[in-house]
């Protein structure tokens, strides 16, 4: 196959694998065809990533009209990181999910939907993959709507009736966003007259005074920032992540957010261009909304009891750094902004996969119940350390290297106010992840309710094995940095055009 | 609702109008107006609409929910299989022109395929989520 | 002045529309209405797509007899606007079929639809 023709492949299999597993009465059989899917995505990412490093970018001509005609599927550096990113989580994650379908006895998805189940993170997964390879704004919409509704529906599988409200909270808000991102392509569109990315890339230079492409390039960047959840937009967030299936959780925490912030730095940077940003306020109004973020969202998640909402706040806040990586304007920041994607993704998604495996001997998500967890479950909770080390930005693991390069990227801008503030992100995550450790490790279990299960559960052998495989990527990618270092900034300078 | 004469006897009218409409507007979509969601939404307003006057039980029976399920898959993979092919045949996907001998003829044709895809997914979509709305209720 | 206000009538129905829209979702606390809200803030944008591909005294955009090209003095309306809204309006219809279906099992689990009473319930379940 040609690199061309795989890039269409790795959007197509999961998209025509979706219905094959919604008709698919056995979850078994379901599941094995999600994980040969997830698996050849991958390999299909890997190949990609390489060809692309090796040859430069290149780009598809679906129905063979080609553009601006006809829709055209692009990647370079950035987008076959970020879509190598999706199908390693995704891979992951469907590993996880394997446990769904056996007898070990996991409520978290009703074994009779399961199958909808795995449809729906097929979908999502092939709009996410769809919005990171797409050449054209409107099919970027409409990606990101499949990934979206397939999103909304599997929150709403959340075992408490909150799951519904938090999903329909997330449809409302989510729609809204992506109806002011069709507002705004609107614009550009009646401005530019074309939908390609390259084409209007090329012709913003000129329109970028005119009110119509600055209110167009407004309601685009407004609409992103509500799904990527930007700080004061992220009210969504922390409800959808703590009652969704743990699962479902990890699968978002490391695709979904990413793949947001994947485009509002593809229509920033590379379409509406450097120049053009930097004349107007918005690279300001990203410092202050990723400063803000950062405090005001590790200060809430040091409230919060429970511990899925915890990690949820955290993650609003991890979105801070990558927004002020971007904000900064510079190779460095850009670079800075998309390791922590991909770190962040790591670590994320195996700390929610560790509190959905802690779940399964617990009450509930609160603190209190996963006192003394530190002995009972010894395995999930030295990864639950690695892993929460990796977010606070501990020497060695991956979350050090992201932060150690946006500290970097800010000295050396002289922005010391955004300097400071990662630093005081990184105390706060100290805190309120040490709460947590302290309660697992140091706290004697208390008999919450009498609901408490006596015997520890044997956690079955792929979900432990998943959460294994991201803690060893964060300390690996703590210490071996080259390759994930090199490629972002690669893909930082690529996007930037500079050589 | 059986009681109703004139509502029963006018939808026998116009049912099989409303679904000749849609059939009409799926086949003729590709050289006029019309195409797949369009007809697939007319077709099934029609089964709706004899669901709405002789009772979901009834529609249910001639097109049981599983069938519908299957439908909406079919239709999806009857577009991703045209694209297909055209791909098998060495063109890229969704390249029409590939599907027959002259690219005007190929174009008609994988058109014509992909509209009934689209149609049949739609159709049995919408009758999908009235069938499961509608069941909602009678638990009620 | 007139005359810029009647010249761009449907831009001012548009935004009329959009927030009508926007109101809607964020004033109602009962979930139906605020999907309501949803459908009347999309059916804004539709109306903004199709005022763009609209050319004065345009044709619609259908091939008769002969291909005309650039050239050719038949002028008509843009269909690209009119292709990208129907995906929109599909996108839409799928968003309130997914928005219902959630309301059905919102007020099988709550027995109510109002925002503030599903939150105290919520809250009672805490304490």
């Amino acid at each position: 196959m040609s690199y061309e023709t795989q890039l269409i492949v790795v959007i197509l299999l999961p998209l025509v694998v979706a219905p094959v597993c919604y008709v698919v009465p056995s979850p078994r059989v379901a599941w094995l065809l999600t994980l040969a899917t997830a698996m050849s995505c991958f390999l299909i990412a890997v190949q990609l990533l390489l060809a692309v490093l090796d040859g430069g970018g290149f780009s598809y001509h679906l129905g063979g009209w080609a553009p601006p005609v006809g829709i055209e599927y692009r990647l370079d550096v950035f987008a076959a990181f970020v879509l190598l990113v999706l199908t390693a989580i995704f891979l992951v994650c469907q590993l996880y999910a394997g446990s769904l379908t056996g007898k070990s006895g996991i409520k978290e998805i009703p074994l009779a939907i399961a199958p909808t189940f795995f449809a729906a993170t097929l979908l999502c997964i092939s709009g996410l993959m769809g919005i990171v390879v797409t050449g054209d704004v409107f099919n970027l919409f409409v990606f990101l709507e499949i990934a979206s509704l397939a999103t909304y529906a599997m929150i709403s599988l959340g075992r408490q009736r909150r799951a519904l409200t938090a999903a329909f909270q997330y449809l409302v808000l989510g729609t809204i966003g992506a109806t002011f991102f069709l507002i705004g392509v609107g614009l550009l569109y009646a401005e530019t007259g074309t939908l390609n990315m390259q084409e209007m890339s090329t012709l913003m230079p000129e329109l970028v005074d005119r009110r119509t492409t600055f209110t167009g390039m407004t309601f685009v960047i407004i609409g992103l920032a509500l799904k990527l959840a930007v700080f004061p937009l992220h009210l969504w967030l922390p409800n959808a992540y703590t009652e969704a299936p743990s699962v479902v959780t990890a699968l978002l925490a490391g695709t979904s957010t990413k793949v947001a912030f994947y485009a509002l730095v593809r229509m920033t940077v590379s379409v509406f261009g450097l120049e053009t940003i930097a004349d107007t306020p918005l690279p300001l109004i990203l410092l202050i909304v990723g400063a803000l973020a950062v405090i005001v969202t590790s200060a809430q998640a040091i409230l919060q009891v429970n511990i899925k909402r915890l990690l949820a706040y955290s993650s609003v806040a991890q979105i801070g750094y990558m927004v002020i990586g971007v904000g900064l304007l510079t190779v460095e920041g850009l670079t800075a902004g998309f390791v922590h994607l991909f770190n962040h993704a790591l670590t994320k998604t195996g700390l929610f996969m560790a509190v959905g495996i802690m779940l399964l001997n617990t009450v509930d998500a609160k603190l209190p119940s996963v006192a003394g967890l530190g002995r009972r479950m010894p395995w999930t909770s030295a990864a639950v350390v690695i892993t929460a080390f990796s977010l606070v930005g501990i020497p060695g693991t991956a979350g050090f290297i992201s932060k150690w390069a946006l500290l970097d990227a800010a000295m050396a801008q002289e922005a010391y106010f955004i300097a400071g503030v990662i630093v005081i992100g990184s105390l706060l995550a100290c805190i309120y992840l040490l709460r947590l450790l302290d309660v697992m490790y140091f706290r004697a279990p208390e008999k919450v309710s009498e609901h408490m299960p006596d015997e520890t559960l044997t956690v079955p052998f792929p979900m432990i094995t998943a959460l294994w495989v991201l803690a060893i990527a964060c300390l690996w990618f703590g210490l071996f940095t080259e390759h994930s270092l090199s490629v972002a900034k690669l893909a930082a300078t690529n996007i930037m055009g500079v050589q | 609702m059986t009681d109703y004469l004139i509502l029963r006897v006018t939808a026998k009218f116009l049912i099989p109008l409303i679904l000749l409409m849609g059939l009409y507007v799926q086949f003729h979509g590709e050289l006029g107006p019309g195409g797949g969601f369009q007809a697939g939404v007319i077709f099934s307003a029609g089964l709706i609409l004899y669901a709405l006057v002789f009772g979901l039980y009834r529609l249910t029976q001639s097109i049981p929910v599983f069938v519908l399920k299957v439908l909406s898959s079919l239709g999806v993979l009857l577009f991703a299989g045209t694209g297909v092919v055209t791909m098998l045949l060495g063109g890229e996907f969704l390249n029409y022109n590939l599907l027959a001998e002259n690219a005007v003829t190929g174009q008609h044709l994988g058109i014509f395929l992909v509209e009934l895809g689209v149609g049949i997914t739609v159709a049995s979509t919408m009758l999908l989520i009235f069938a499961v709305f509608a069941d909602q209720e009678g638990h009620d | 002045m007139t005359d810029f206000v009647l010249q761009h009538f449907n831009y001012w129905v548009v935004i009329f529309l959009m927030m009508i829209g926007m109101y809607t979702v964020i004033s109602r606390g009962h979930l139906l209405k605020k999907v309501i809200g949803l459908n009347i803030f999309q059916t804004s944008v539709f109306i903004l797509y199709i005022s763009i591909g609209y050319i004065e005294g345009g044709t619609v955009p259908i091939v008769a007899g002969q291909v005309v090209g650039n050239t050719g003095d038949v002028v008509y309306a843009n269909p690209l606007p009119h292709v990208l809204i129907l995906t929109a309006i599909v996108v839409g219809v799928s968003t309130t079929a997914l928005a219902l279906a959630l309301i059905i099992r919102i007020r099988d689990a709550y027995g109510t639809l109002e925002e503030n009473d599903i939150l105290k319930l919520d809250q009672d379940s805490d304490g």
